[in-house]
């Protein structure tokens, strides 16, 4: 099933004279863990905010072709239906958390939804559990590290049982640590729970071996898309601003001197080299 | 010089975001400020201007205790990138943003108009310069951020997690015009998660957790040290975590450019 799609799609921001997206098509399925890259100011997070209404709604300017989410337009659908479908996490959790408690903030758009209490409740504790900040329940959004706060923004969207999550540079402020965790949060609701997880991001490293799709865009286009391991094989992405994994490099060269058989696959994990190499070593 | 006697800091609410921090940077030094989420180093890189001071213990810059001096004298010498670009933001256009601390330094307009003009150059944001910085997209408010601060090159310069929302491209401009600056007798004091950037630039590494130093060493010793990089939630960078798994080859954890790592592993497998 198709979760969103746009046709010969293309934005011009009001009081600017450029195009910003220019003739994207794009289909994404039920269940894709997509990852948007591509060089800053290429147009990413403009796409994003394509995806759940934003644009045309909350900025103006040109909007050309179309956007469908779970087949609404997005022209005739605002923001509040949208984001049942999809929901969006902003790069700076502090646009997104204004309660006095995590427990309110995660709480209020269900209330705007105007659900019964008890559903409230409900949803308000699995989303709690399911990011693991139960403990977070009553603390102030102020008190709490960057970290825990990109979490509480996460299951803020989460109660609201969207089937897309739309995820904007999520661990751009997060110490490595934190961001391994949230990456690893984020694929399993996407296998345990079938939700379509679209990802922009400038770190490539942790996100590559949960990704299906690797779309590389540039100055407002779709340059390649695909799967990340066929991507990184065919295409030199680098000029496209796309932080090719150090580990690809090393395979690179070593395909290149060794030439043939050694490396059968580009690895997109420090452990897949590392087999490959044993695998070569003990078959030699 | 910069010298932290003794340092604590504890913020209004009664939080103690630092504590017993010793620390002597000497002039022209490229040192990085690395740990997690919390650990204090921004806390830390806001004492340099005197935007926070001690609450006990002492911070000498350039010979000046920062209790005795204005954010403003201090700022001559030292210019700081925060971490949320935007707080840095305040007028109307980008060309503005930049020349605003130049004129209040007293430049010549001939002089603020080629440095403003070099600044955005470097940082590619020419296309923007009659722009509003709040339209700016994620990366480019941080490099306009940047270029406000290398316009007016002040003797230090922090820069508080230089790398966010950067693509790869630019990040390799910016090793290369830190070691630049760096080069020509800047100090730089840089915070940062970016295990991968730090690796690149190689330089004095000093590791806090909780509020506290503990590890002041070089890149190499400090970023293949892995418990200690665990203890502050950093992830080695995969050089480190590729040669550590090639033990078996005999080969040691080291940091590098992967086709260098690449050609000692073939040298290994023969
Ligand atoms: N609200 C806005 N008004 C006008 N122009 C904008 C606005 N937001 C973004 N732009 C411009 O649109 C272009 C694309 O911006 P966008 O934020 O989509 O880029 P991005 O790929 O997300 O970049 P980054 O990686 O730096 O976040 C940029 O040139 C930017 O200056
Ligand atoms: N204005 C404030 N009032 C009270 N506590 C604060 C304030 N600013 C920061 N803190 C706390 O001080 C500690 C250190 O914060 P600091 O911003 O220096 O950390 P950091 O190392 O820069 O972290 P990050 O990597 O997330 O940027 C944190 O626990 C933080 O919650
Ligand atoms: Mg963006
Ligand atoms: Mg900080």
């Amino acid at each position: 099933m198709i979760a969103i799609e746009a046709r010969k799609l293309g934005f011009m921001y009001a009081g600017s004279s450029s195009w910003v997206l220019k003739d994207i098509d794009l289909e994404i399925y039920e269940r894709e863990f997509v990852l948007l890259a591509g060089r800053s100011g290429c147009g990413k997070s403009t796409l994003l905010r394509c995806f759940n209404g934003l644009i045309p709604y909350f900025y103006e300017g040109e909007l050309e072709g179309e956007v469908k989410v779970y087949g609404l337009d997005t022209r005739n659908h605002p923001p509040y239906i949208l984001s049942q479908y999809a929901g969006m996490v902003f790069q700076n959790p502090d646009n997104q958390l204004f309660a006095l408690t995590v427990e309110a903030d995660i709480a209020f758009a269900l209330e705007n939804l105007s659900l019964p209490r008890d559903e409230i409740r409900e949803r308000v504790d699995w989303a709690l559990k399911v990011m693991g900040i139960e403990d977070l329940r009553d603390k102030s959004p102020n008190e709490l590290s960057g970290g825990q706060k990109q979490k509480v923004a996460i299951a803020s969207i989460l109660a609201m049982k969207p089937k897309i999550i739309i995820l904007d540079e999520p661990t751009s402020s997060l110490d490595p640590a934190s961001a391994k965790q949230l990456i690893d949060t984020i694929a399993e609701l996407n296998y345990k729970l079938g939700i379509t997880i679209i990802i922009a991001e400038h770190r490539l490293d942790m996100l590559l071996p949960y990704v299906n799709r690797l779309i590389v865009m540039n100055d407002g286009r779709i340059v390649f898309q695909g799967n990340p391991r066929d991507i990184l094989e065919k295409y030199d992405v680098m000029p496209y601003g796309v932080p090719v994994p150090r580990v690809v490099r090393v395979a690179q060269q070593l395909k290149k001197t060794l030439s043939g058989s050694t490396i059968s696959r580009i690895p997109l994990t420090v452990d897949e080299l590392v087999q490959d190499i044993r695998r070569w070593r003990s078959g030699k | 010089m910069i010298i932290f006697e003794n340092v604590e800091y504890t913020y209004p609410n009664g939080f103690k975001a630092l504590s017993s921090i010793n620390l002597e940077i000497k002039d022209g030094e490229l040192v990085a400020l690395m740990g997690e989420n919390g650990a204090g180093k921004t806390t830390l890189l806001k004492h340099l201007n005197g935007l926070l001071k001690p609450s006990s213990g002492r911070v000498i810059v350039n010979g000046v205790d920062t209790r005795h001096a204005t954010v403003a004298s201090l700022s001559r010498d030292v210019g700081i990138v925060f971490q949320n670009a935007e707080d840095m933001f305040f007028s109307p256009t980008v060309w503005e943003e930049i020349s605003f601390a130049l004129h209040n330094f007293g430049y010549q307009e001939e002089v603020i108009k080629k440095r403003v003009g070099w600044a955005l150059k470097f940082m590619e944001l020419e296309d923007y310069r009659d722009k509003s910085p709040f339209l700016l997209s994620g990366g480019e408010k941080k490099r306009l951020a940047l270029a406000i601060v290398l316009a007016w090159s002040p003797k230090i310069v922090a820069l508080d997690e230089p790398t966010v929302g950067q693509d790869v491209l630019q990040k390799e401009k910016m090793i290369q015009i830190i070691r630049q600056a760096n080069q020509q007798g800047k100090t730089i004091i840089i915070s940062s998660h970016d295990v991968e950037f730090i690796a690149d630039l190689q330089p004095r590494i000093i590791l806090m957790s909780k509020g506290k130093i503990i590890k002041d060493g070089y890149a190499e010793e400090v970023l293949t040290d892995l418990s200690l990089l665990k203890e502050c939630r950093l992830i080695p960078p995969q050089m480190v975590s590729l040669t550590y798994e090639l033990g078996f080859l005999g080969i040691k954890p080291h940091l590098g450019q992967p086709e260098d790592i690449a050609l000692e592993i073939i040298r290994r497998l023969r």
